[in-house]
This record gives C-alpha cells, sequence and structure tokens, in this order.
C-alpha cells in the first residue's frame, strides 16, 4: 500500500513519520507539500506533528485552510485513509474533517510524558492489529490536547463507535472530555489523535506498541 | 474605509482554564469577588469601501471560515 505525508511550515514531526512508514511498510511514502491540489494515488495520507503556522490563531486553524486541504478533503470522500497525528489531528478539527475541537489543556502547560492508550475500537482501519480493549503504551507532547464535543456531538461519536482510543488508567494528560484520545469520521476512513505512535515502532524507542496503527492503515499485519 | 472590530469569546459551558488562572491571579493580586472570568481574542480590521451592509456580510464570512471555531466559540461584530 501506498502512503502521503503532509507537509506545512512549522510541522516537525513529518521525519519521524515518513521513517516510520518505511519501515512498517517497506516502502518510503510521498510527500505533499502545502499549496499541492493534486494528491498522487496513495491509500493512506498522514498529516504529521508538529506547530503548523506557529499555532497562531488557533492550532492547526491555518494550516486547515491551506489548498492541500481541499485536496485531502476530495481523497476523504473518496474513502482514502486519512490519519492525523497530534497537529494533524488538531488540523483535520479544524478543517471540519471530523468533529470537536482541541483546546488549551486543563493543566495549561505543555505536556511531554508516556500514557496509557486503551483501543476502545479495535473494529477500524487503523485499529485492527489490537486487540479490542487492548491498553497500548504511547508518548505524547502537546499543549493543546483537551478535546472537546458538545453533549450532542459526544453522544453520536459514542453511538456510532467513532471513539477509537482513550487515556487508560487515570493517565489523561489533558482534560479531554470523556478521556478521549482520537477519534474518526462516521465513514470510519478519517482517524485523528494527539498521541504519537510514531514514536513507538522499534526496539531502539523502547518499545513497539504503536506499530500497529500503521501496520492496521497499511495493511502489513505480521501474521 | 470602515473599521470594525470582532470579539471571539468561548461559548457557555465549554471549559476556559486560561481564564481560572487568570482569575486566580486577580485573586492573589488582592482583588476581591472577582468571578467567572472568561478570556477571549478581539480583531480589528480595516476594510475598503463605504458599504456597510456588505462589509457586515463579509465580517460574519471571516468569522465563520476562520476567525473563530464555532464548535467552542462566540463571536460579535461591532461597526465603527
Amino acid at each position: 500500500m501506498k502512503s502521503a505525508v503532509v507537509q506545512l511550515p512549522g510541522l516537525n514531526r513529518d521525519r519521524d513519520m515518513i521513517a516510520a512508514l518505511t519501515k512498517i511498510s517497506g516502502k518510503a511514502p510521498v510527500t505533499v507539500w502545502q499549496t499541492e491540489t493534486d494528491i498522487p494515488d496513495v491509500d493512506l495520507i498522514v498529516i504529521p506533528g508538529g506547530f503548523s503556522y506557529g499555532d497562531y490563531l488557533r492550532c492547526g486553524a491555518i494550516a486547515a485552510r491551506m489548498p492541500v486541504m481541499q485536496a485531502i478533503r476530495e481523497k476523504a470522500e473518496k474513502g482514502v485513509k486519512v490519519l492525523g497525528v497530534c497537529n494533524g489531528f488538531q488540523i483535520l478539527l479544524e478543517a471540519g474533517l471530523l468533529p470537536g475541537a482541541l483546546m488549551r489543556n486543563a493543566s495549561l502547560k505543555f505536556v511531554c510524558k508516556e500514557i496509557k492508550l486503551q483501543v476502545v475500537n479495535a473494529d477500524t482501519d487503523f485499529t485492527r492489529a489490537y486487540a479490542q480493549g487492548q491498553v497500548i503504551r504511547s508518548p505524547v507532547a502537546h499543549h493543546d490536547g483537551n478535546y472537546f464535543a458538545d453533549a450532542e456531538a459526544l453522544a453520536a461519536l459514542q453511538g456510532n463507535g467513532q471513539i477509537v482510543f482513550k487515556y487508560a488508567e487515570g493517565t489523561n494528560p489533558n482534560g479531554s472530555i470523556d478521556d478521549i484520545a482520537g477519534v474518526m469520521n462516521k465513514a470510519g476512513n478519517v482517524l485523528g489523535m494527539m498521541p504519537h505512535p510514531e514514536n513507538l515502532i522499534e526496539a531502539a524507542h523502547g518499545g513497539s506498541d504503536g506499530r500497529g496503527i500503521f501496520a492496521s492503515a497499511l495493511d502489513v499485519i505480521a501474521a | 474605509m470602515i473599521k470594525a472590530r470582532v470579539t471571539v469569546t468561548l461559548k457557555n459551558g465549554v471549559l476556559d482554564p486560561q481564564g481560572k488562572a487568570i482569575e486566580g491571579a486577580l485573586g492573589a493580586l488582592g482583588f476581591s469577588g472577582v468571578g467567572a472570568v472568561r478570556q477571549g481574542k478581539v480583531f480589528d480590521l480595516a476594510l475598503e469601501g463605504q458599504d456597510r451592509a456588505k462589509a457586515e456580510a463579509d465580517l460574519k464570512a471571516m468569522c465563520e471560515k476562520l476567525l473563530a471555531n464555532t464548535v467552542i466559540e462566540n463571536y460579535t461584530i461591532a461597526l465603527d
């Protein structure tokens, strides 16, 4: 399966993401610059983390209005898988591709540490390498990861199984409502998550718990 | 030229940890009896032309498309 990594000024996790996708799929992803309106045919588009446009206005707000996002919206509507990690999640929310919003952490502090993540929906294109309810380790690093959705939107997320990851075992680092760490769209082909699975994929990282997300999305789950 | 001010605030029911921290700091400075501080953003814009109705419509579109995140924020528009 082929993948693409989106690059915008201020993103800084793109190289980590390219390395992870290359190692797990055996193929280097193509890179797509923010002004591009024609994305090559790929199975997975990843928006990595960082601080696009310096987090000006709101995290992800400016990036979400760049030409490449219109192209991603069209691909997503055709069923191409889209994964947004950290700032990528913020961008997907600002672009309206996912419901809800991410606000300043409840502690008002930047958090950079390891948390526990529970796979609350393992029946998705991004999580089928995991068992339902499995708890995995994952790094987080963000200042604005406090997920919010109003009561109506939250009920819809819960009812449709759109909540994919929750912070487990009291490790919610940011005050997110319902301990939400990652949500997908109703169609199930767009996933946004605050934690950084790309930074826990091999022994050199101290573990490979994050590998399953890419293995699932790229259809290279080891037998 | 039309001058406008857009004010963006958090919706009721959306937690505002920054507002809470500001409230605490005001208390620490000795300002007693300050409750429910909510922080927000102000944008001052200068628009070409004299058509106030068009300016208002444009500003509304700007708020909906960029200046506010209407999932969590409200906005108000004031023309000079």
